[in-house]
């Protein structure tokens, strides 16, 4: 092999920096999201449906209203329990969670998603 | 004994049947959120031809501006002080410009060179639905043209479609329009502004006729003069402009196109 110890080092190198991400975060969790609840939720106690199902799905009730509203013009949503929301995100949901940058994108950006609701969507002003 | 006999007890029995359902669906409906409860079935929400009548001989420029100022702070339109890029929903354009086919060279002083008030025609029969690839913009069940914003890939298919010039597109984020000819912009926190790259337009403010309220546009010009703006279902005869349209003269832009616009100007 010509120039052998230069390739080994090399390759010893280029595997060193290949690998150092994973050495230099070995045992350490990345921080898991924790989405706050701002008072006004708190008090609340319920979201327009049960927390777990907002959880899991508030993406596809999301959609739902916004093809709903849009599309069928129907902008009243009645809940399971019977109440009576008015479907938006601007002016319902974000009136209790008015800490989107604690609330939203806690998990959002731990998952690396970017909904594109705020390019035209306002978001509520935070006290940071 | 019991004193009750047995048709006596059925009447009782149904008529608290009766009370007992009332009550809950009555509790169901209303103690939840009275409000919005209250405003779910409203009579102005039900229309089938939304249309409008416009009275030019009440109208004047400080009502039109008051309308056009209500409509775009109402609904976060900017202002980017680059007529190649305005974006308008409701705007004024001269006797000549509204009515090309109407005008001649000896048309009246009271008309030659005013102004008049346009908006969105929410045709019957609407050229940019028909070319929208995407569906992103049709004609609703109540008359409304409607924008989806969110389908909108901004083709300005249906700008080149429309006879009348009311969409408007979005070169840039409307949201970096010059601060300081937008001042407070987004000017209403419970509206969304729109993103680059779609097509905007006059709504009949489908936000508001959903809760009951009127057009802005409506509300502005009325409560300086009222009757300015007539606003109704044009499917009822006994709504107001189709009042209106029986008892004046009126006219619309290029009806001959077959468009059907739904905006009418009493001159």
């Amino acid at each position: 092999m010509y120039d052998g110890g230069k390739i080994i080092v090399g390759l010893i190198i280029g595997l060193g920096l290949l690998l150092f991400p994973f050495y230099y975060n070995a045992g350490k969790a990345a921080k898991a999201p924790d989405p706050q609840l701002t008072p006004k939720a708190k008090e609340a106690k319920v979201c327009v449906e049960e927390t777990e199902y907002m959880r899991r799905s508030h993406m596809s009730l999301l959609d739902t209203w916004r093809h709903e509203v849009v599309r069928d013009g129907k902008r009243y949503y009645t809940a399971s329990n019977g109440k009576v929301y008015y479907k938006s995100l601007q002016v319902t949901c974000m009136d209790c969670h008015s800490n989107k940058s604690k609330f939203c994108d806690q998990c959002h950006n731990y998952l690396d998603v970017d909904p594109y609701c705020w390019d035209c969507h306002i978001e509520p002003k935070e006290n940071k | 004994m019991m004193g009750m006999d047995r048709r006596k007890f059925l009447k009782i029995a149904g008529l608290s049947a009766m009370m007992g359902l009332g009550g809950k669906a009555a509790f169901e409906l209303l103690a939840p959120g009275e409000l919005e409860a209250s405003l779910k079935e409203l009579p102005l929400t039900e229309g089938k031809k939304w249309g409008m009548v416009v009275d030019m001989t009440k109208m004047n420029e400080a009502i039109m501006d008051r309308c056009i100022e209500a409509c775009h702070t109402l609904h976060n339109v900017p202002n980017l002080g680059n007529p190649k890029e305005e974006i308008k929903w409701i705007w004024k354009e001269t006797y000549e410009h509204t009515f090309p086919g109407q005008h001649h060279e000896y048309v009246s002083e009271e008309y030659h060179g005013r102004n008049f008030l346009l908006l969105c025609n929410h045709c019957t029969n609407p050229p940019c639905c028909r070319v929208c690839p995407t569906k992103a913009t049709w004609k609703r069940d109540d008359g409304v043209v409607m924008m989806d914003q969110h389908r909108c890939i901004g083709c300005r298919f249906c700008m080149a479609a429309c006879p009348y010039g009311v969409r408007s597109f979005n070169w840039g984020d409307p949201r970096k329009a010059p601060a300081a000819l937008n001042p407070g912009f987004p000017t209403n926190m419970d509206y969304p502004t729109r993103s680059k790259g779609v097509v905007e337009k006059c709504n009949f403010c489908a936000e508001r006729i959903a809760k009951g309220q009127l057009p802005a546009c409506v509300e502005a010009a009325n409560s300086v003069k009222p009757h300015t703006l007539v606003f109704g279902d044009l499917d009822d005869p006994t709504s107001e402009p189709r009042k209106s349209l029986r008892e004046h003269y009126t006219i619309r832009r290029k009806p001959e196109l077959g468009s059907g616009p739904n905006v009418y100007y009493i001159i």
